[in-house]
């Protein structure tokens, strides 16, 4: 099973976000960067099918040279390869991301090992687009099911689960090969084994010059949301607080009678 | 004209589809031009898309009926594309609208911005949408023949109905749907786990954070959940510690809620967790630290260790 | 939020484990009305306390740094929070083998149980540990872990239950006003609040923080990586956070240990990540706190293998996961020492920065007593914000020497180590000459002072054996033969010293008289031209300096100190200048040049520049005069501090080069050399049994121990007279003695010479104690030439200090024995100082 799973840096944010001086990007430096969650998710379940069933797992990026850390710590827990489809560090719009992408997915077609399976996280944590996986699919003309917390690949179908409208689940079987994005909670991802951490230094990363194609939404600025003025009142301290509470809640009418 | 993809459940609107409607109607009214709203199946939806500002009902009739079959409903979106040529479609901010959204986006090759808060039509036309879960704005301009857009949740008012509205007018159309289109489709559905309360629908949610210090100690926030008839749920720390499943993560990349009262119990309060939690209409935060970051979203607040507070409340409930 | 107080006592910035020790011990010192100010939330507000690895190894080679963390030890158990694990320090090297054996000698020093382990043994303690590629280990079993932020809440709440804190959290403050030259108060974002004393116990931020009152406080954020890997399959059973000693791996400058079920790596073996404090990111910019800044894996590649080669077991193993990994802030200062007490720039503005876990909660007490009567019982002249010159205060500098010291975290220091980088800034006038003389450069203060002169080195083959050569590496690094070959010269024909390092302040004025008699023991009221030698105490009657005064006239007096204290003592004479006026103070350091001629032929020398009477009678000891040496119009002052007929000369820095130029062209027909500090600050002194400061004089020995007592004391009343009367009254704990070194030859047959700090010990090596618990080490140790010896100074038990006692001095692991050679301070070289006196 040949597995590639699409991951992308983005700051590992924790306070209050600041923006650069320009308004265009996250002043980040003072902070660290990381796999968008999801796509954390997405390697690791990537990683569990091939030790479970064999094959190989290539993590693929869109970005800066900066990025190959990010294709690092793919590596560092179990990823086989990496593909840096390297930019200038401009943001791509996820119309030319999902085309590099699919460009990439078919240089490995023509080169005889074509994937069997394309992870993606649902959306990437920064820009929130919601929109990559399917465009892959779409162009790949391979089917796609998002949202995934559960997947299970038997017989060259893919079944996955995800969470359902109102409550429960819903099931998709897809024939490979498919296109998946997970989110998080598929599976709580490893952390890199020192030893992990040590060969992914030694592990190759081929780096591709993707072909820009911008086409939008175009940013134009950046700005964070108006903070509400916000007053709040203390019950009290400690467990004497809990009749106050209670007082509280019927009035919000939340007590069950 | 603006189209509005809409989404029902058990013959009802949907929540989100009638704020995406709302976004649609200001999108109209900024083009001086109609709302017109497309459905899968769905005719008892006539009055209630109709209260909500949309002239025409457009619906789909497919044989797979209600089923959901994405690829399928993105083929009837696309064919009323072609056939109304809208000015702009408009989707809601649930899981099918966005992804409707994205496969018609793909097969027409059009940009598509996601979880707008703000559109402005003109020449291009300006949106302002969601990044990081909100927690950022992103100003953009998107171009194209036809805009594609989806109303970020709770951006736009669900209850904002059109005086002397009457149904809207019906139409149904068979799009050609292929069999490459029904590749994908739910093959099965299956029951929640526990007969508890879902945690996006409860009215009360008693979530629960590092503070609560172990995967024990969770008895006593499901106590008082249960107690108030609420679910659990919990902040990203917990669900990497592995105390609790990651269905009940609130927050950036878990679940979005909106009940009546949300309890933070030893929740500080970070962004990523504040984003799923924020639309609650009222937030009681239990923390020992009076200035931690939580406390600037509490409309309530009590002062103290949450394994002394959380069963006194329990307590004082049982009583009354 | 409620807003601050208006007005406190004190009022201390900072609520790390430092500002809470500071709080609660202030309390404990009698203040009231205390407010702790802290920019971020409570019980973790961010700075480095919240990510420290919070674990106590005990022993260091300072005798100040080892109190403070033996006390701190002590508060920490007493709070209930600490966990008592052991600790490994484990060497990979030869020379790190050499290394433990030092440490152990520091430890048995300052009485702290210490023993050097096999691998085997090591490997018995720390089941993980793969003992192949070690050669010993330096174990300690009372290295110990604590819970750093629940002391401080613990101390917070003991401070509160005695109504004398009130504490401000999520306040930051904003500004620091000062008046004349004094704290007036503290300015918030909840308000403002007026106090008459401050403490900035900011750590990482404490130079911002301190500049906000005009005050500096050089020290430098800098990164120090750890990660922490889990779940560690061997620790899934431990109750509580650590069960296995801590290790730590010198040789790669990195420390394992147990923290629950993980285990966390830390290093201070990168490279030197400096950041300014005003780059450090606020709370709300921080992803995890402002000092747990994102980790930089470049950095600790290596460090990776290294410690994967050390713990195979647990690193190697792939379902152990680096669960976190920190580039975490802590402050670094040029010297590697604390920066506390009072700022020179601003009175009440205190410094409490630069402090690691392992030492706060002492350092807080110190400091604390410190603030109350000015008496710390630990003597911090290591640590004191006094020392710094302007220059140490620049960026500049504090980049160089913190880059430069980082590394030696867990290095091998050499006691005389010289630093590299930033060199040559207080330069001597005569610098061209002790450079065209081969001079070797140690630092002082910034001065470059030669050590020895290369130009000597012909002396060494004159004097053959009598230069004791060395041949050992350890103490022949950072010295010379030819320091011997200088003092031997010295004694038998005349040698130059420059002195340009001394620092020197004018006293002047109506009060001048009686302000001095307060502040020192000996009597200052003499005739015109009388130069006295006194001791300074404390209340408490410990020594705080010891120097030398001239009177220059009824109303000025010249004081002459050593460049290494000079700015403390500066402070100390500063502070205690009266109020009405009637006496002030002006710094001539950087305006007087000073050299001393010494030697039987120093008269002859100096005579042949000048026609003034220099003969004994018209010019005894212990008088000073204004002499014409050559153009030069020069201060001479007859007094010796290497037991030779001579004078130390001043005269205005610019004219300096002139004098010596004077005096060496006079003392050619004499056989004139020129000296280095070495003569002047180890083999001269020692031979005469003269003690210095920092070494046999501190606070925690007095003059009656140290030798010192004058017969009478003066009536005048002064500081620590009271005292110091006490002291006289009761037989001493210990006696400072002169020990010489019976034979130096190791079991391998090489010859070994002290340095000096080694244990003193009984022949069969238990330790001596005195009545108060104290042990006995070497205080000073070295060369002497004239008598043939390698000495030792040490304060030993009464029982033991009595001439022709043997003892024993433990040296790198081995014991050599010495002989009580002088108890007190009758010189050892001629003990009748007629060389001096003719």
């Amino acid at each position: 099973m040949e597995i590639l799973v699409a991951i992308k840096r983005v700051p590992a944010t924790g306070g209050r976000i600041v923006l650069t001086a320009d308004e265009r990007a996250i002043d980040t430096r003072h902070l660290g960067f990381t796999v968008s969650p999801h796509e954390e998710c997405a390697v690791e379940e990537a990683v569990r099918i091939v030790e479970a069933g064999g094959g190989s797992v290539t993590a693929v990026t869109l970005g800066p040279e900066v990025a190959t850390e990010q294709l690092r710590d793919a590596m560092a827990i179990g990823a086989d390869r990496a593909v840096l489809l390297e930019t200038d560090g401009r943001e791509w719009d996820p119309m030319e991301t999902a085309a590099a992408i699919v460009d990439a997915v078919q240089a490995q077609a023509a080169a005889g090992t074509p994937y069997d399976l394309l992870l993606f996280g649902n959306e990437a944590a920064d820009t929130g687009d919601y929109q990559v996986p399917i465009r892959v699919a779409v162009a790949l003309d391979l089917p796609w099911v998002t949202g995934v917390k559960a997947l299970e690949l038997r017989d060259g179908v893919a079944v996955a689960r995800r969470e359902a409208v109102g409550g429960g689940w819903e099931e998709f079987e897809l024939p490979l090969p498919a296109v998946v994005a997970v989110k998080e909670g598929i599976n709580l991802p490893r952390y890199p084994s020192l030893p992990g951490r040590l060969r992914a230094n030694k592990k190759p990363i081929d780096r591709v010059a993707p072909t820009a194609r911008p086409s939008g939404p175009t940013m134009s600025r950046l700005r964070l949301p108006r903070e509400e003025a916000h007053e709040v009142e203390i019950l009290g301290r400690g467990a004497d607080a809990a009749p106050r509470v209670v007082e509280v809640m019927r009035t919000l009418g939340v007590v069950r009678s | 004209m603006i189209l509005a993809f809409v989404e029902h459940a058990d013959g009802q609107l949907d929540r989100l589809s009638a704020e995406s409607l709302a976004l649609a109607r200001r999108l109209g009214a900024a083009v001086k031009t109609g709302v017109e709203a497309v459905a899968i199946g769905g005719e008892s939806l006539a009055a209630a898309v109709g209260r909500h500002g949309a002239d025409v009902l457009h619906l789909a009739q497919l044989d797979d009926g209600d089923a959901y079959v994405p690829d399928a409903w993105a083929a009837a979106v696309g064919d009323r594309i072609g056939a109304l040529g809208p000015e702009a479609v408009v989707a809601p901010g649930s899981v099918r609208g966005l992804e409707v959204l994205a496969v018609v986006a793909a097969r027409l090759g059009l940009p598509l911005a996601a979880n707008c808060i703000d559109v402005h039509p003109g020449d291009p036309w300006s949106v302002t949408r969601q990044r990081w879960a909100g927690s950022l704005l992103e100003e953009a301009t998107l171009e194209g023949p036809v805009k594609l857009l989806s109303a970020a949740p709770h951006a736009f008012p669900a209850d904002e109905m059109v005086a002397g509205a009457t149904d809207a007018r019906i139409e149904p159309f068979a799009p050609t749907i292929g069999e490459r289109e029904r590749r994908v489709r739910v093959a099965r559905r299956l029951a929640p786990e526990t007969g508890g309360v879902s945690l996006t629908d409860a009215r009360v949610v008693v979530g629960g954070g590092r503070g609560v210090g172990s995967a024990e100690g969770f008895a006593m926030i499901e106590e008082l959940a249960g107690l108030l008839g609420g679910a659990v749920g919990v902040s990203r720390a917990v669900t990497s510690a592995g105390w609790r499943p990651h269905t009940e993560q609130v927050g950036q990349t878990g679940a979005r809620i909106a009940p009546d009262l949300y309890i933070a119990c030893g929740i500080s309060g970070a962004i990523q967790h504040i984003v799923g939690c924020k639309a609650a209409k009222t937030i009681l935060a239990i923390n020992t630290d009076p200035d931690a970051p939580i406390m600037a979203q509490a409309d309530y607040a009590v002062i103290g260790d949450l394994r002394e507070v959380v069963p006194a409340i329990a307590a004082a409930l049982r009583r009354s | 939020m409620s807003a601050v107080p208006t007005h406190a006592r004190v009022v201390v910035i900072g609520a790390g484990i430092v500002g809470n020790s500071m709080a609660w011990h202030l309390a404990r010192c009698g203040w009231r009305d205390i407010v702790l100010v802290e920019k971020g939330t409570l019980p973790s507000p961010g700075g480095s306390t919240g990510h420290a690895s919070n674990f106590i190894f005990l022993t260091d080679h300072s005798k100040e740094m080892t109190a403070l963390t033996l006390d701190s030890l002590v508060q920490y158990e007493e709070l209930g929070v600490a966990t008592v694990s052991g600790g490994l320090e484990v060497a990979r090297t030869d020379e790190r083998v050499e290394e433990l054996k030092r440490r152990l000698g520091s430890s048995k020093s300052w009485g702290i149980e210490s023993e050097i382990v096999t691998p085997a043994r090591a490997r018995e303690l720390v089941p993980y540990l793969d003992d192949s590629i070690i050669q010993s280990a330096f174990y300690t079993p009372g290295v110990a872990v604590v819970d750093s932020l629940r002391a401080g809440t613990l101390m917070r709440e003991k401070a509160q239950q005695m109504g004398a804190l009130t504490i401000a959290a999520a306040t930051e403050v904003t500004g620091l006003d000062v008046e004349n030259g004094r704290i007036r108060g503290v300015r918030t974002d909840k308000g403002n609040i007026a106090a008459e004393t401050v403490v900035v116990a900011c750590g990482v931020w404490s130079p911002r923080i301190a500049r906000m009152a005009g005050a500096s406080i050089p020290l430098t954020p800098a990164v120090h990586q750890m990660i922490s890997v889990g779940p560690v399959p061997l620790f899934a059973d431990t109750v509580g956070e650590i069960k296995f000693p801590i290790v730590r791996d010198m040789d790669t400058n990195m420390y394992e240990r147990q923290h629950g079920g993980d285990l966390e790596v830390g290093s201070y073996a990168h490279r030197a990540i400096l950041m300014d404090a005003d780059d450090i990111p606020s709370i709300a910019q921080s992803a995890l706190s402002p000092t747990e800044l994102p980790f930089t894996r470049e950095d600790f590649d290596v460090q990776m293998e290294q410690a994967l080669e050390l713990m195979p077991d647990i690193l190697g193993d792939e379902t152990v996961g680096i669960r976190h990994a920190i580039n975490g802030l802590l402050s670094l200062t040029p010297d590697g020492m604390p920066i506390l007490g009072e700022t020179p720039e601003v009175a009440g503005l205190w410094s409490a920065a630069a402090i690691w876990i392992k030492e706060a909660p002492g350092i807080a007490k110190m400091v604390a007593e410190w603030m109350t009567d000015g008496t710390p019982e630990i003597d911090p002249h290591g640590s004191d914000i006094a020392r710094f010159y302007d220059h140490h205060r620049t960026s500049t500098h504090i980049a160089a020497r913190t880059t430069e010291g980082y590394n030696k975290t867990y290095g091998i220091v050499h006691p005389m180590e010289q630093w590299a980088s930033n060199r040559n800034i207080r330069l001597s006038p005569v610098n061209v000459r002790q450079r065209a003389l081969g001079a070797v450069f140690f630092e002082a203060a910034g001065w470059e002072r030669p050590f020895w002169y290369g130009a000597n080195e012909h002396l060494v083959y004159e004097y053959g054996e009598r230069v004791m050569p060395r041949v050992a590496e350890w103490e022949s690094r950072w010295w010379s033969p030819i320091i011997n070959a200088e003092h031997l010269a010295m004694r038998e024909r005349v040698a130059m010293i420059d002195l340009a390092a001394f620092a020197i302040f004018d006293v002047t004025g109506p009060g001048a008289c009686a302000y001095l008699q307060r502040l020192v023991v000996s009597q200052v009221d003499v005739p015109v031209g009388r130069v006295i030698y006194t001791p300074l105490l404390n209340e408490r009657g410990g020594i705080v300096a010891d120097l030398t005064i001239i009177r220059l006239a009824s109303d000025r007096f010249r004081v002459v100190t050593g460049g290494g204290m000079g700015m403390r003592d500066r402070k100390w004479f500063t502070d205690h200048l009266p109020e009405d006026g009637t006496a002030s103070l002006h710094d001539q350091t950087s305006g007087m040049y000073t050299v001393g001629v010494w030697g039987p032929r120093a008269r002859d020398l100096v005579q042949a520049t000048t026609s003034a009477d220099l003969s004994n009678e018209a010019f005894p000891f212990g008088t000073a005069r204004v002499v014409d040496v050559g153009s030069v119009r020069a201060l001479m002052s007859r007094i010796s501090y290497v037991g030779e007929l001579g004078w130390e000369i001043y005269a205005p820095m610019e004219q300096g080069l002139r004098l010596w130029d004077t005096l060496w062209d006079a003392g050619a027909a004499h056989g004139v050399i020129a000296a280095g500090i070495g003569v002047y600050a180890t083999t001269g002194r020692l031979e005469k049994g003269y003690r210095a400061h920092g070494n046999e004089l501190e606070l925690d020995f007095n003059l009656v121990e140290a030798g010192m007592a004058r017969p009478r004391v003066k009536d005048a009343d002064f500081i620590g007279r009271a005292a110091y009367l006490e002291q006289r009254s009761k037989p001493p704990a210990a006696i400072l003695s002169t020990l010489t070194l019976d034979d130096q030859d190791s079991p391998a047959g090489v010859a070994r010479y002290m340095l000096g700090r080694e244990p003193i010990t009984h022949l069969d090596g238990r330790p001596l104690v005195d009545a108060k618990g104290r042990r006995s080490y070497a205080t000073s140790a070295g060369s002497g030439p004239s008598v043939g010896r390698h000495l030792l100074m040490s304060y030993l038990p009464p029982e033991d200090a009595v001439e022709g006692t043997k003892l024993a001095v433990e040296y790198f692991g081995q014991r050599y024995p010495v002989t009580v050679a002088v108890v007190g301070s009758r010189p050892l070289f001629d003990p009748d100082n007629e060389r001096i006196r003719n």
